[in-house]
């Protein structure tokens, strides 16, 4: 059996995601969260002894591309996206004091 | 007594790749350009967007590991390193943590006197992060991600480094390795090498580590000394009153000449790695790995060797020549070109470099071609060019690369060695300065010094100025 989440862990997570979240959003997300480690458990129940690691489904590797400029200026478009814009730039709340 | 401490001092040093194009698209890696211009959906983290591995970074990337002995994962793979910044639009950088490309290696630096061996732990390659701009005025801030997805490899040494000199003489080496190789300029105003600072002291001869700090924001060799100088200044002073050091990120301001640590963004570093499902691994073949490591070439340390060796230059000369790889590529070019090697040396070392520092230019910058510095040497060798002459024609050489033969005859600079013509002027400027000659008869020698300078303003500095000087003598 998983570890119970815990406020605290929650709290952390919060902080990490940059989430505040209500009283009942808390409560929802221990009961998901609880549920997810509860499902992994199940996976543990697995005897995975002998088998590697695997940290892409297909059987693909060294996929490359050369080294040649393809894309040009697509300023306008990419600003398009942004919610606010100024000088070219994208605009976000201020990052330092 | 005073106790006696020891810094211990370990570097993560980002080196920005020579690549034609971002790590993982199609975007230029040219700096400077208007800002959003070298950007699309995959370095600006739009969702659907897919990555993929430019073949060059690998090759650069295993280059400089093999250059630092390094050893390489010839399986490898990348993984998400989750953090929350505007600088960064995907909300992770993609760098690698479990399968970095090199690891275990080492180069030799030479401080105090002293060889020694500083250890590399790895070599991982990675994506800058984009650039924010900070409005004083306004609360907000702008957001340029030109240099998003700009591909980097961080080196990360061992903390086998003591004092400053060591570390300025590992990143001295890093550079070259980096500029021999051909993987990057390592310009550091331009900010592609940085380095991060880990220090920690401890009391001489304890073998565990005190607690260290890390010190981020250095851009320069000088600055990078004087903030080692400053934390083990002040983690002494802290262990002199009993204090405990504090283990944090620290940002040094080199106007202040001190260090304050960095806003704690309320969490604990959790990056919560986790390999990047977007792109496959890496798998590097022996073949592969043995054409890198064969087209690699001469590195600086060998070369000096060499030229003192095979040159006979001494051992100033060639640690000036090989510290940069164009100046070292010029000095053997124009050599093979039938110069003698001291002479190209002194050219490079002595009117070069001052150009360069006078332009506030690098050698890379370096327009002149080998033959043209061949041929102005050979006017030299030969009494066509006196040595004045011969700084001019360089000049308008380091300016333009004119041609020096086509030069001096143009401008009709070639040294005078007609006796006749040469004697008509000096009988003239001895005539106009009857004093003057007065006073070399009557033993004061400094004053040839002044007739020669006349002679030499009279011909328009075309004179040979040892001829002028004979011919002064013998008529007086």
């Amino acid at each position: 059996m998983a570890e119970k989440i815990t406020d605290e862990t929650i709290d952390y997570v919060g902080i990490l995601a940059k989430l505040k979240l209500s009283p009942s959003e808390r409560e929802d997300a221990k009961a998901d969260m609880q549920k997810m480690l509860d499902y992994i458990d199940k996976l543990n129940e697995l005897d995975t002894s002998g088998i590697e690691p695997m940290s892409h489904v297909f059987p693909v590797k060294n996929v490359f591309r050369e080294d040649v400029v393809t894309n040009g200026d697509a300023r306008e478009q990419m600003l398009a996206n942004a919610p606010e814009q100024r000088d070219g730039q994208y605009q976000v709340p201020k990052t330092v004091e | 007594m005073a106790r006696e401490y020891e810094t211990v001092i370990g570097l993560e040093v980002h080196v920005e790749l020579a690549t034609k194009t971002k790590i993982f698209c199609g975007c230029s890696t040219e700096f400077g350009g208007e800002p959003n211009t070298h950007t699309c959906p995959v370095c600006t983290g739009m969702p659907g967007s897919l990555p993929v591995l430019n073949k060059k970074v690998v090759e650069y990337a295993m280059a400089v590991g093999l250059a630092a002995n390094c050893r390489i994962h010839q399986y490898c793979k990348f993984d998400r390193k989750n953090y929350f910044y505007p600088d960064n639009p995907q909300n992770y950088q993609i760098s690698q943590l479990y399968l970095p490309i090199c690891h275990d290696g080492w180069i030799e630096i030479e401080a105090g006197g002293e060889k020694k061996k500083v250890r590399i732990h790895e070599i991982h390659m990675e994506e800058d992060a984009g650039k924010l701009i900070h409005d004083d005025w306004e609360d907000c801030s702008l957001v340029d991600y030109n240099r998003s997805g700009v591909p980097l490899i961080e080196i990360v040494s061992e903390p086998d480094m003591r004092s400053a000199e060591e570390v300025i003489a590992y990143l001295e080496q890093l550079r070259m390795i980096a500029q021999y190789v051909g993987a990057s300029d390592c310009k550091l105003q331009e900010g592609s090498m940085r380095a991060d600072v880990n220090l920690s002291v401890r009391e001489k001869g304890s073998d565990t580590f005190g607690t260290r700090t890390e010190m981020k924001n250095l851009n320069s060799f000088k600055a990078i000394a004087r903030a080692i100088e400053g934390e083990q200044a002040r983690q002494i002073d802290l262990l002199e009153e009993g204090r405990p050091v504090i283990q944090e990120t620290r940002r040094w301001d080199d106007n202040k000449g001190e260090s304050y640590p960095m806003r704690s963004k309320e969490d604990a570093q959790d990056y919560r790695y986790f390999p990047d499902p977007d792109l496959p691994p890496v798998e590097i073949s022996d073949a592969w790995m043995e054409e890198i490591r064969s087209s690699l070439p001469e590195l600086q340390p060998a070369k000096k060797a060499r030229y003192m060796e095979e040159f006979q230059l001494p051992a100033y000369d060639a640690s000036i020549l090989t510290e940069s790889k164009k100046l070292a590529d010029l000095f053997e070019e124009t050599v093979a070109l039938g110069a003698r090697p001291k002479k190209v040396s002194n050219w490079l070392m002595v009117e070069t470099l001052r150009l360069l520092k006078e332009n506030s230019m690098e050698p890379e910058q370096i327009r002149f071609t080998p033959e043209n510095l061949k041929k102005l040497i050979a006017l030299t060798e030969d009494g066509s060019v006196n040595s004045s002459v011969a700084k001019e024609v360089f000049e308008q050489m380091f300016r333009d690369n004119v041609d020096p033969e086509a030069y001096v005859e143009e401008h009709g600079l070639k040294t005078v060695n007609d006796a006749g013509a040469l004697e008509a002027v000096v009988k003239k400027v001895l005539e106009n300065n009857p004093k003057v000659v007065e006073e070399y008869r009557g033993g004061k020698e400094k004053v040839l010094g002044f007739l020669v300078g006349q002679v030499m303003k009279e011909m328009k500095g075309k004179a040979n100025p040892a001829m002028a000087g004979e011919l002064l003598k013998k008529l007086m």
